[in-house]
């Protein structure tokens, strides 16, 4: 049963392979392979910590539940085909103002990073001094800054702005850095043979960029999506002002269902993130697996 | 520009401020402390404990902070946990922040070559042991540089407790926007603010990488 | 839209699994016996020419009369989220001024939910043609946007839970836990009362405030009777308004600051139903439910 790797780490750490138990990969390599005493300690261990988990949970449950918060009251506003559809709507609009500001962000990002790489001192300074400063402001100051100035009318263009601006500024980083993690000697090669530094950049660096860049962008786009949610404060009605809608106007005998709202809203937002996640790494392992095909000896 | 001295605000400004660098400040330590300890679970030898921090960290990373303040701030005095709302703004931010510093601790500790580990077990340190003394303070030098976005992005979060009846920065913007101030005048110090704070930040970690890199 | 269909079988199997019923109509907020006061209907007005109002002629032309209110002020400014009505006295008082201006509900006439920071922005850039939402008519407000009205006069008052007796007015406040929505004026009049060492607890909606009073961690929500007496009603039985208000609020129609043609058109379209006993009506049958008998009409001030 046991894999290649945990036999591997069983004879580096001198023990017998029979006896290797499931372990990961990653984690084997901390702690030697249980012995009998060992694992009667890490069994002792597991069942105290799922107890302790298994009675934080408990308490948990039992505490919402004697405040009422599973009661059918708290869910009913859910049964109804009006307040899924105002969901859905919300789920929309989060997903819109993602979309217009992740496609802007990367836009953003691509020209900054191009500013910072720039070879035009007066153009780098600018871009620094840009990156810099929006990735020190808080979002939520922003967009409302942006929404009692600039965009009174559209709180979807005050939060899409806001979030343009932030996170292009992070992914501008995130390009940039990957450019400078190219090799040196592909520019070196490239510059041999004539290209000019557009061409580098383009033909050359960015194509390799983008493959290290990935995930880190894919990470970023993460943090978008989450981000989105501050919309509730600008009136933007996204997925999380449609709940606290939802809660606010549905009183029931154990006060509003702010938890249940949370429950479904929050699960809502994790999914949607995991989904982004998942993308990443399967971007990352599909990445991995081409470069060891493609450039056997560039490590 | 001069509104900050006019009619009191300075003292408004100045309270703002000070709330958002302690609140900053002792959710980062939390942070640390939270994300240490489920970076440790993570690579324990106890699969319950693994299987916990996955599921923190899987959790408290995809849901947004603003959800996670509701969830404290509405969801905790139902456990019969009562706190006034900084406190519970320190909780929603170190438990979200720390989710992150977990996973940068654990990538860190990847990096560390594994003969390390396999020394310190050969010497006869036990986990806890090997952890602490040989592994944390080699991955903690190479996850300096994103252990420092991290921490850089913690002020900039913390403005989300405004929301939340605590009077940070924002709830400064707020009162002075609502005082019909001119947006940008507010805006301009309310940045500065948060300029000042970041780059305090960035410093400090500066400092620790040149640290670090002598002794190494 | 075939695919929000999608989404949303996808979302109810998500979230709802625990409800066996998934996509009920009606309302969760069934209606009170036969015998409740029945909400009055209003006769739409057929030749209405305003001459010389923008504000009319563009609602006019685009067929559709876009009002300004609240959503979340139980028996004033009201949505219900499971049926997609609105319903509440400032909703009749919108209603009947629709109705003389000749635009007939539901079919001619859209709301809008417009949040109080944002009330002077929506009306003077024209999102909206009027604004009924617990609008106090102050002059601060009167530089950018112009009201008709007064309609109701409410007070700022006290909601506790009810087995409270310590808190009886705004002076029994010292040291208390007060909560209110952020930024508004009930914030700046309470906090003097409170005492410069305790802060107001301010979120952005009352049903928060309500929600911390119930699990103990607030002693009191102010802000004007009328809307704690929406929530009071709501949350009967556990919280009391208590009933000695210490300021005078007269809500007021908000409305673009320079149509002095359509004030004078709603100023007249109130003054039309609060004689013909429409106003009185509408009351009972919202802010009424919460048990609270009507007050007298205050006097309009035309201008």
């Amino acid at each position: 049963m046991s894999s290649d790797s945990s036999v591997l780490t069983a004879l580096l750490s001198g023990n017998e392979p029979g006896r290797t138990p499931r372990v990961s990969k990653s984690s084997s390599v901390l702690y030697d392979t249980p012995g009998p005493r060992a694992r009667a300690r890490y069994r002792a261990f597991g069942v105290l910590s799922v107890l302790g988990i298994a009675g934080l949970l408990w308490y948990a449950y039992d505490s919402l539940a004697s405040a009422g918060q599973f009661s059918a009251a708290m869910w009913e506003p859910f049964q109804y085909t009006a307040v899924q559809q105002r969901i859905v709507d919300g789920l929309l609009d989060t997903l819109t103002a993602f979309g217009v500001a992740a496609l802007l962000s990367l836009v953003l990002g691509a020209l900054l990073a191009a500013g910072r790489l720039s070879d035009h001192k007066p153009l780098r300074a600018v871009a620094t001094a840009v990156v810099q400063f929006f990735r020190a402001m808080p979002l939520l100051i922003m967009i409302f800054a942006l929404y009692h100035s600039l965009f009174g009318t559209s709180p979807f263009w005050a939060l899409v702005t806001g979030l343009t601006l932030y996170n292009g500024s992070v992914q501008a980083e995130i390009i940039r850095s990957g450019v400078n993690a190219v090799p040196r000697g592909q520019s070196e090669a490239a510059y041999a043979i004539g290209l000019r530094k557009t061409q580098v950049m383009l033909t050359i660096l960015v194509p390799q960029a983008v493959r290290s860049m990935l995930p880190a962008i894919i990470g970023q786009l993460v943090v978008t999506l989450k981000d989105t949610s501050l919309g509730f404060v600008i009136t933007y009605t996204e997925l999380l002002y449609a709940g606290k809608l939802i809660a606010s106007n549905t009183s029931t005998a154990d006060g509003y269902p702010y938890i249940p709202v949370v429950i479904v809203i929050g699960t809502i937002y994790i999914g949607m993130c995991l989904l982004l996640t998942a993308l990443a790494k399967w971007i990352e392992a599909r990445g991995r697996r081409g470069a060891n095909r493609r450039t056997p000896a560039a490590a | 520009m001069g509104i900050l001295f006019e009619d009191g605000n300075f003292a408004l400004f100045r309270d703002g401020f000070l709330q958002t660098v302690e609140l900053s400040a002792i959710s980062a330590l939390l942070a640390l402390l939270i994300g240490t300890l489920l970076a440790a679970f993570r690579v324990s030898p106890v699969p319950a404990l693994r299987a916990f921090g996955t599921v923190w960290v899987n959790v408290f990373r995809n849901t947004p902070l603003t959800v996670l303040f509701f969830a404290v701030v509405f969801g905790l005095p139902r456990l019969d946990v009562h706190f006034d709302n900084f406190t519970f703004a320190v909780i929603a931010l170190s438990a979200y922040t720390g989710s992150f510093v977990c996973e940068v601790l654990r990538s860190g500790i990847n990096t560390v070559p594994m003969g390390q580990a396999e020394a310190a077990r050969s010497l006869g340190m036990t986990f806890g042991q090997t952890l602490r003394l040989i592994i944390l303070p080699q991955a903690a030098r190479t996850v300096l540089s994103p252990m420092s976005s991290i921490f850089i992005a913690l002020p900039r979060n913390s403005a989300i407790a405004g929301a939340f009846s605590v009077s940070d920065l924002y709830f400064t913007q707020m009162t002075l926007t609502d005082r019909g101030y001119a947006i940008f005048a507010i805006f301009f110090w309310v940045a500065l603010a948060y300029l000042a704070v970041s780059a305090t930040v960035a410093l400090l970690f500066r400092y620790l990488e040149t640290r670090l890199e002598v002794a190494r | 839209m075939r695919t929000r269909r999608t989404i949303a079988a996808a979302l109810s199997v998500l979230a709802l699994t625990a409800v066996a019923a998934c996509g009920k109509d009606g309302s969760p907020n069934a209606a009170a016996g036969d015998n409740a006061p029945k909400l009055p209907t209003y006769q739409v007005k057929t030749d209405v020419k305003l001459d010389g109002s923008k504000t009319w002629a563009a609602a006019k032309s685009r067929g559709k009369l876009i009002i300004g209110a609240k959503a979340d002020q139980p028996y004033l400014g009201f949505e219900d989220l499971s049926t997609n009505t609105r319903n509440g006295f400032d909703i009749e008082i919108a209603k009947m001024i629709a109705a003389d201006l000749g635009f007939s509900y539901p079919s001619q006439v859209e709301f809008k939910t417009v949040v109080s920071a944002n009330r002077e922005n929506a009306i003077s850039q024209g999102q909206i043609d009027y604004y009924v939402g617990t609008y106090t008519i102050n002059p601060k407000r009167k530089e950018s946007v112009s009201f008709a009205g007064p309609y109701f006069v409410a007070g700022q008052d006290l909601l506790v839970r009810k087995d409270n007796t310590d808190i009886t007015g705004p002076d029994s406040l010292k040291g208390k836990n007060v909560c209110s929505v952020t930024g508004s004026t009930s914030v700046k009049q309470i906090q003097p009362y409170v005492g410069a060492d305790k802060k107001v607890t301010q979120y952005d909606t009352y049903a928060q405030c309500v929600d911390k009073l119930l699990t103990n961690e607030i002693d009191a929500v102010t802000t004007d009777d009328a809307i704690l007496m929406g929530y009071g009603a709501k949350n009967a039985g556990k919280t009391k308004v208590v009933g000695k208000p210490f300021s005078k609020e007269p809500y007021g129609v908000g409305l673009n600051k320079d149509d002095q043609v359509l004030r004078n058109a709603i100023s007249d379209a109130l003054k039309a139903h609060e004689d013909n006993g429409d106003w009185k009506k509408a009351y009972d049958a919202t802010l009424g439910l919460s048990g609270a008998t009507a007050p007298a009409i205050p006097a309009l001030e035309r201008y």
